[in-house]
Parts: structure tokens; C-alpha cells; sequence
């Protein structure tokens, strides 16, 4: 009840604001003018009668902030402090402007990474109690994480006492039929209990039935939500309904939920039950396993009794299960376990820049503080409290920690759309969970916290400095206190620390950018300009026979070079910049063999391919279009292959065989062809061996088209002429040779590494720059008094600059030296990321050296400039 | 509390109440007579004091202040507390 009464009070005098001062100052002059005449009555002078009066009623400024701290409210004082920093950030835009960025970059930076962190390992993954869940796998001498095979998959399942469920899932690609045409379709196939032990539901229809997984039962399929949209305009009467996938009628019985994903799977739009993989073969391996822990089952006790069931299993079946052991990880590792250190690194990079940051902004600052030292002093001789003065500054730190925070908020919501369109399609398929990627409430959470620290730490630096000594001393004279010194050597190797930090990022992302641009531009044996690929899956009965295929490719190429825009055309049944593989072994004929392993990578590849590519033939000569089964067999050896194989000798002319034992099948060397990059761009030069295709035609394979006008747009007519051939054919993955280049894993391993080094490098800089800047204009400021009277003793302006420059040259040699020391190591450490540079590539280092010693010159320039303009009298005077 | 205790006898203006302070300390407690000030507005926020303007004997304008029901209680309840905690450092002196 009293406190109501004050509150109105309160608002009241609030409301009168007006009428109070008024008041309460007339008031006072009354008080004031009543004393002076009591002193006046006593018979002292008019105006020292005054003066007495004035000492006697104590400062009046003061009286009167109190008053009014007394009746406002707390937003008041507050307010006035918000518009005073207002104005002292507006009179001084380079500082503010300065602070800002940094602060808004380190937020962006680490908020943007905790976007990513939170999106792949806080946010739990959409599965029911999905910590009880496992992956399960077969662990052969070659690695631990390999398939199982039904068989075991059945033992497991049935042997088990730690589960609550057991099922199994292989990724698929399906083809499937529409009135369009063939496609490839991506998929799983999975058991019947899939979902239910993944505790998830269908947002539409309903989950496969026990037993739907057996042979013979009614092929049904499940649709993820992203197809639904997306094939079926997210329409209700889509159940029921019928796809076609590799030839079989499934029907569809639901809808997976918009956030359901399984990344081991993904890209998966059809999910059916895995009933044509049902075999009796122990050797054949094509599942992995997903489980539920039985309550109260741990981890390690699960895992002992599936691997005592996989022992027993390879006891019992030593042909096919011998040394095939159990494997079991939590989920969670299995989906995220590869990037989870990634972007842990990442993060605590992210977290160490804005440390650096906020101790930057915090000295510049500081520097500042240290130039308002007069304006404090005279402030606080008026009568501000101590508590005011810091108030006051504790109100300038969380403004620009607010306006920081906000602007790092928006930069962290670009930063990560940006990130996330620069991983490519594939890559963003295999971690469906960074779809949910934004600003969430733990996102904006954690942005808050971090800028809440920021804030705290600026709020005390300038206010730690604060103390009734330094005051007075600020009104005698520029004191340097034990407290400026120890500020000055910390702040000193601080920078050095930061300059080097920069040193070495500048090194890396140097160093990776140019591996990227060697990798780009390395010779990979063939003009990647102008070349049109697409891949064609002619799985039908119509395409069983040799001369079937032989016939397609023949009506193929023939319609595709007369396509206008083309100019020539060609298929190879792999593409170069792939995985490297498809290898073959074989032999020398004519050549003693005592078991050595020669084996080397084989593509089947059409008469005018070499033509085509513009590959670059060294000796010999290419197939004939009319070379096929009815003449002997021929085949083109790379270069590599030449060398390896046949040193010191001419090749063209020799034999090799896959099977020695057929002289009818030995293959003449016709051709030695320049080396074409069949593995990634980084990939060591292999042996490859190019056979002809008409002597043994296949049913899949890309096709290839040299164009004269941009390649991109040549690919729809290539599709559409391969559906009029035949719409059951299926095509895919067109796309062109300088995108998939562009595109290729070692790519953009090369250039994510390039751009996030880069990224933190620029950071770096712009930190390391700015702490420069801060150290020396501190130095500067405590130094005015020196400065002024080493020019009024005649030093000139020149050796001025020089005292300051020096100081920070000083600093920027230790830096740069020691970042060069550190970046030669960093680099031999990452010597396996560079492509055709080395670790200690000169041009690089010199360059990334003067780069930041002209941005440490700049930093340093302007304080010095200040210094060399001082005014040696007021230098003086003013202290 | 030396401030409602001085306006228990009449309403004065706020040199009155220092001066009152004053001689009835016998120039003992004197303080810048300015801080009166920002603890008459704490009485006046509190609701324990009322002010009004009026004209002093020599025709000038002065904001009188008054004690109001609630501060006179106020008053009460402090003294009995200041005479309880002054008894009770008597009786620790004697002792000692």
C-alpha cells in the first residue's frame, strides 16, 4: 500500500519533472540567499558573504543529482546516460565504427559456427530417446565398419538379449518409371521394423507391417516428406496410389515427417522393405544394422553380447564368417562423429578470435578512457560520484556491445545461408541435419551470452581504471601509474601474439588458395572447356546383347553429334576426376611372370572419345569405329602405364591379357595416350588402359559431347533425344567437365579449407591491426608529456614519427617473425592439403609479411601522426 | 529523523530547518546544509512530509514543509528505536 503511494509519488513528480526543478532550485537559491544574509548581518562583505554562503550549503550540483536520483526512476538516469554515450560515439565515428565491426564480426563468426554446432550435435536428432540407439556393423581385418549379411542380420536379431529391436537398412538407388521416362531415384531399403525402432512415425498413412519384408509380400513404399512435396504437390490421396521402381509396382502407404532424416541413407526419397534382398549368402554383405537398447542394458554389456554372437557365427560358419567380428557405435557417433571435431576446432577458433576482439575493442577503450581522463576528473570535481562516472561508462560499453551484438546477430544469420550454399549438393545430402540450420532460441541464446560477456568485460576494463587517486591525478597531471605500465607490456605481447596469429592464418589461407588455384588449373590431359557430360542406365531386357548395345551406342552418339551445337560426341563407361577406380589386373605376354601385382585402372571407351576430350595421343594410334569383336582386340595405355610397365622399351605393339590362357583374348597395345586425370584432381599419375567398347559393350555409361556453344545448354536436348530413342533409358548426373571439376571432392576440400583459413585469417588481420593501433595510441597518450618536451627541446617532427613508428615496427618485427616461425611449421604440418606448393613457398610468405607490415605501418601511422602534432607548449601546459 | 523532529512544533522552509538543526544542537551537528535537500525529497517521496509554497515574514516565496499523520508515526517508531539502542549503549558503557 506505501509503496503504491510512492509509486505515485513518484510519477507524479515524474510527470511535473518540470515544475520540480523549478522548484527545488529556486528553493535553494532561497536557502542560499537567506545564509549570505545572515552572514551579511553579521557584517561580512556583500560578496565574501556569498562566497560563505556557498561553503556553507556544500555543492549544490551535486545536492540537486541526488534530489533527482532520489525521485526518478530508475530508467531515467539511465536514459540520460544512453544519450550522453550516444553523443560521445557520434563525436568520435572512427572509434565507434571501428568497435562495432569487430565486435559485429567476432559475434557473426562465433555465432554463425555455434549455428552449425548446434544444428549438427546440440539439436537431438529427430528419433525417439535417440541415445538408446546404435548402429551395428561387421568388422572384417580390413576395417571396422563394414555391412552384414542377411543371415547374420537374422542370428543377430533372433540371438540377442540387450535389444528391444534389431533391424537393418541399405541405402539404394532406385529407377524409377513415371510417364516421363526412367529415372534415378534415390532410396533405402529397409526391414519392417525400421521406423519402429528409430521410434518414428508416419506424418501420413502408416508404418510397413510386421512381415511385409518377406519374399512375396505386397511391394509397398514409403515416401519421405521433401518427395511428397515435391512429386506429389504434398496431395492426401497420394496413399494408395502406385510408383514404379525398378520395373515392380509399389504402393505407396505413407509419408515420412517433414523433420525425420537418417543421414547414413540419405538422400532417400523411397523407402521400401528390402525383400529383393533377401539371401541365404553369409558372404554377401549389404546391410547395417540399427537397434534399440532394452532398458537398463549399458552400452559395453550390449556390445559384449553381439560380438559373443558374431564370434559364435564365425565358429559355426568358419567359410564364410571367419574373422568377421561385431561392431556396434551410438548413433549419434555414426551421423555426426565426422564433423563433430571439425566444428569443434572451428568453434574454439571462433571463441579465441572474439576473445581477442573483445580484449581489442576493451584497449581501444581504455584508450579512450585514458584521453577522457581530464573530462572525468573535471566531472567528477563537479561533484559526479564515482558510482555515476561508472555508470556512465558501463552504459558506453553496452552500447556498443548492443549495437554489436545486433549487427553480429544479422552477420551470423548471412554467414550462415553463405556456408551452407557452399557446401555442395552432395555433401549437403549426406547431413540432412544442417537443414534446420538458423537462429533458434539456443542459437540467439548462446549469441546473448557470449555478448553479455562482451559486455561485462567492457563494461569493467574503463572502470577498473577509475579510481579517486588517478582522478586527481588526471586534474594535476598525465600520471602513469604502475597500473598504465603493466597495461602497456601486456597489451604489447598481446599484439605480438595477435600479429603473429595472423601471420600464420595469412600463410595458410595463402598457401591453400594457391594449392586451390594449381588444382584448378593442373594439367589433367584433356580440354575441359566446351564438354557436355550425361549418364545413361539402358538396364532394360532390350539391352542384354552385345550387338544391342553396340547398336544404341551407334544411334546414340550418331543423334547426339548431330545435335546443332555439338560438334562431336563419345562415351567412356567412367569419367575422368572420379574415385580413380575400376581397376583391372593383367599381364604381359611374352614376359616371364613370377607373381608380381600389376594392376592398373580400365575404361571402355568409344572410337571418337580420345577425339572428343582432346586427349593427346604420344605414339601409335586410336581405335577405328569398326574394331569390335570380329577384329583382334586393342587397347591405348596412358603414359603412366607405359613407363611402369614398359621401361626403356616401345610398347605399341606388345600384348597384354586378363587370362593368359586365352591367346584369342590377348589385347594389342595400339596407342600410348597422355596421362587423363582418372582420380581426383590432387590424385599421383596411374596406369590406365583404354579398351575398346565395341569389343565389350556395357549398359551403363556416360556420354561425353564436345560443344561450340556453352555446354550447359546442350544437356536438355541430349536428354530428351535419348527419351525419344527410348523413354525407358535412364539418364542422369548431366552436368558439365569445368562443374565437375569445380564440384569434385578435392576441390572443394581445397576450397572450403581456402575460404574458412581465409575467412579467420581476415579476422586475424583486421584484430591483430586494430590491437596494434590500440597498444600504440595508448602508448601515445600516457606519452603527450614526453612527446612535448623532447620538441620543445628542439626533437623534430620526423624523429618524433620515428619514436613512434619504431615502437610499433618493433613490435610488428617480433610478430612477424615469430608468425613466420610458427607458419613454416603450421605449413609442414599441412602439407598434405597443398597441391603443387610447397610449405615454405617464398612468394607467399614475402607477400603475406609485407601485407601485414603495410597494415601494421597504417595502424600505427595515425597515433603517430597525433604524436608528431602535439603542440610542445600545450603538451606542457595541459599537464 | 532531526528533520520531522524539527517540524513537529511548525511547518518551516528548508534554511529554517537547517538553522533549527543548528541551534538546537548548539552548532554541534553542522553539515553542508545543501544535502537537506535530496533527504527532503526522500521525505517527500516516503509520503512522511508535505510541501507547500507560501510567503516567509520578509514576503518571499518559500516551500513550507509539514509533517503528515504517516511521518509523524514514522517519527514514533524512530525515536523509540534510536532511545532503545541509546539505553542499550548506556548500559554497555556503564558496565565497561
Amino acid at each position: 500500500m506505501e509503496s503504491l503511494g510512492r509509486f505515485f509519488r513518484k510519477l507524479r513528480m515524474f510527470l511535473c519533472r518540470e515544475k520540480f526543478n523549478r522548484e527545488l532550485e529556486e528553493e535553494m537559491a532561497f536557502h542560499r540567499a537567506e545564509t549570505a544574509k545572515e552572514f551579511r548581518v553579521e557584517g561580512v562583505a556583500s560578496e565574501d558573504a556569498r562566497h560563505g554562503a556557498n561553503r556553507r550549503f556544500g555543492n549544490d550540483a551535486r545536492f540537486r543529482d541526488e534530489s533527482h536520483e532520489t525521485v526518478a526512476f530508475w530508467f531515467e538516469g539511465l536514459l540520460q546516460d544512453f544519450r550522453f554515450a550516444l553523443r560521445q560515439l557520434r563525436k568520435n565515428p572512427g572509434f565507434a565504427v571501428t568497435a562495432i565491426l569487430i565486435l559485429t564480426f567476432g559475434i557473426g563468426a562465433s555465432v554463425a559456427i555455434f549455428g552449425f554446432v548446434d544444428a549438427a550435435l546440440i539439436k537431438p536428432l529427430p528419433y525417439k530417446n535417440p541415445n538408446r540407439l546404435v548402429v551395428l556393423f561387421e568388422s572384417i581385418p580390413l576395417g571396422p565398419r563394414f555391412h552384414l549379411s542377411y543371415p547374420d542380420y537374422v542370428d543377430w536379431k533372433r540371438e540377442n538379449t540387450v535389444f528391444q529391436s534389431l533391424d537393418v537398412y541399405a541405402p539404394y538407388g532406385f529407377m524409377l518409371s513415371d510417364p516421363t521416362g526412367t529415372h534415378k531415384a534415390d532410396g533405402a531399403r529397409v526391414s519392417d521394423g525400421f521406423f519402429r525402432t528409430l521410434g518414428v512415425v508416419p506424418a501420413l498413412g502408416r508404418d510397413f507391417r510386421p512381415g511385409e519384408d518377406q519374399k512375396n509380400a505386397p511391394r509397398t513404399v514409403l515416401l519421405s516428406y521433401s518427395a511428397w512435396q515435391r512429386l506429389y504437390g504434398g496431395r492426401k490421396d497420394v496413399l494408395g496410389q502406385t510408383v514404379i521402381l525398378d520395373s515392380h509396382p509399389n504402393t505407396i502407404i505413407g509419408v515420412l515427417p517433414r523433420d525425420f532424416h537418417y543421414a547414413p541413407a540419405e538422400p532417400a526419397d523411397f523407402w521400401t522393405t528390402l525383400q529383393d534382398n533377401i539371401s541365404d549368402c553369409r558372404g554377401c554383405h549389404g546391410f547395417y544394422g540399427i537397434a534399440r537398447l532394452k532398458d537398463g542394458v549399458s552400452f559395453q554389456s550390449a556390445f559384449a553380447n553381439i560380438k559373443g554372437i558374431a564370434d559364435q557365427l564365425a565358429r559355426q560358419y568358419p567359410d564364410s564368417n571367419r574373422d568377421q567380428k561385431a561392431f556396434m557405435l551410438p548413433m549419434s557417433e555414426v551421423i555426426v562423429g565426422d564433423i563433430r571435431p571439425i566444428l569443434l576446432v572451428l568453434l574454439s577458433g571462433a571463441g579465441l578470435l572474439l576473445l581477442i576482439a573483445t580484449v581489442n575493442v576493451a584497449s581501444l577503450l581504455l584508450v579512450r578512457s585514458e584521453s577522457r581522463r581530464r573530462e572525468i576528473a573535471v566531472r567528477g570535481a563537479l561533484g559526479a560520484s564515482m558510482g555515476r562516472l561508472i555508470r556512465q561508462f558501463v552504459t558506453e560499453g553496452l552500447v556498443l556491445v548492443a549495437t554489436g551484438s545486433v549487427l553480429g546477430l544479422a552477420a551470423a544469420y548471412g554467414g550462415m545461408q553463405l556456408f551452407a550454399h557452399l557446401i555442395p549438393k552432395d555433401m549437403m545430402a549426406g547431413m540432412p541435419y544442417l537443414h534446420g540450420l538458423g537462429l533458434n532460441a539456443r542459437v540467439l541464446l548462446f549469441g546473448c551470452a557470449i555478448s553479455l560477456a562482451a559486455g561485462i568485460l567492457f563494461s569493467l576494463t574503463p572502470a577498473l581504471r577509475l579510481s579517486h587517486s588517478e582522478m586527481r591525478e588526471g586534474l594535476t597531471d598525465g600520471g602513469r601509474g604502475y597500473a598504465g605500465t603493466m597495461w602497456r607490456r601486456f597489451g604489447s605481447n598481446l599484439v605480438v601474439i595477435e600479429l603473429s596469429t595472423a601471420m600464420v592464418l595469412l600463410v595458410g589461407a595463402g598457401l591453400l588458395g594457391k594449392s586451390f588455384y594449381r588444382l584448378l588449373h593442373v594439367d589433367i590431359g584433356l580440354q575441359p572447356d566446351h564438354l557436355a557430360m550425361l549418364t545413361v542406365g539402358a538396364t532394360s531386357e532390350n539391352y542384354k546383347k552385345d550387338e544391342q548395345r553396340i547398336a544404341l551406342e551407334r544411334q546414340l552418339i550418331g543423334q547426339i553429334s548431330a545435335l546443332p551445337g555439338v560438334k562431336s560426341a563419345a562415351l567412356s563407361t567412367r569419367l575422368p576426376i572420379g574415385d580413380g577406380d575400376g581397376t583391372a589386373g593383367f599381364r604381359i605376354v611374352g614376359r616371364p611372370y613370377h607373381g608380381e601385382h600389376m594392376e592398373v585402372a580400365i575404361r571402355k571407351v568409344s572410337s571418337g572419345y580420345f577425339a572428343t576430350i582432346q586427349a593427346q595421343l604420344l605414339r601409335g594410334r586410336y581405335f577405328g569405329e569398326d574394331e569390335d569383336n570380329s577384329k583382334p582386340q586393342v587397347v591405348v595405355i596412358n603414359e603412366t602405364m607405359a613407363k611402369q610397365y614398359f621401361p626403356g622399351e616401345d610398347p605399341v605393339g606388345k600384348k597384354i591379357a586378363f587370362d593368359i590362357d586365352k591367346p584369342k583374348e590377348y589385347l594389342h597395345i595400339v596407342g600410348i595416350v597422355k596421362d587423363l586425370q582418372e582420380g581426383q584432381l590432387d590424385a599421383a599419375p596411374r596406369g590406365a588402359m583404354y579398351v575398346a567398347y565395341n569389343q565389350g559393350p556395357d549398359n551403363f555409361f556416360s556420354i561425353v559431347a564436345r560443344t561450340s556453344q556453352d555446354e550447359e545448354s546442350i544437356l536438355p536436348a541430349m536428354t530428351s533425344i535419348i527419351r525419344q530413342i527410348d523413354p525407358s533409358i535412364a539418364t542422369f548426373g548431366g552436368s558439365t567437365m569445368s562443374e565437375r571439376i569445380h564440384d569434385s571432392p578435392s576441390a572443394y576440400l581445397h576450397r572450403s579449407a581456402a575460404w574458412i583459413v581465409g575467412g579467420f585469417a581476415g579476422l586475424a588481420l583486421l584484430l591483430g591491426v586494430v590491437g596494434l593501433y590500440g597498444v600504440i595510441a595508448y602508448s601515445v597518450s600516457q606519452r603527450t608529456r614526453e612527446i612535448g618536451v623532447r620538441m620543445a627541446l628542439g626533437a623534430q617532427r620526423g624523429s618524433v614519427y620515428r619514436l613512434i613508428l619504431g615502437e610499433a615496427g618493433w613490435l610488428t618485427i617480433v610478430g612477424i617473425a615469430a608468425g613466420l616461425a610458427v607458419s613454416l611449421a603450421a605449413a609442414t604440418l599441412m602439407r598434405k592439403l597443398l597441391f603443387g606448393v610447397q610449405a615454405w613457398d617464398a612468394p607467399t610468405l614475402i607477400a603475406v609479411a609485407v601485407v601485414l607490415a603495410l597494415c601494421a605501418l597504417l595502424a600505427s601511422y595515425l597515433p603517430a601522426r597525433r604524436a608528431a602534432s602535439v603542440n610542445p607548449v600545450e603538451a606542457l601546459r595541459a599537464e | 529523523m532531526l528533520i520531522l523532529k524539527t517540524l513537529t512544533r511548525a511547518p518551516l522552509h528548508g534554511y529554517g530547518i537547517a538553522q533549527s538543526i543548528k541551534r538546537l544542537s548548539d552548532d554541534v551537528l553542522t553539515v553542508e546544509e545543501g544535502s537537506l535537500y535530496p533527504a527532503l525529497q526522500r521525505l517527500l517521496l516516503q509520503g512522511w512530509v508535505k510541501a507547500e509554497w507560501k510567503k516567509t515574514e520578509t514576503n518571499r516565496r518559500a516551500r513550507y514543509y509539514t509533517l503528515t499523520p504517516a511521518g509523524r508515526k514514522q517519527l514514533g517508531e524512530e525515536l523509540s528505536q534510536f532511545e532503545l539502542m541509546i539505553a542499550a549503549i548506556g548500559r554497555v558503557l556503564q558496565d565497561a
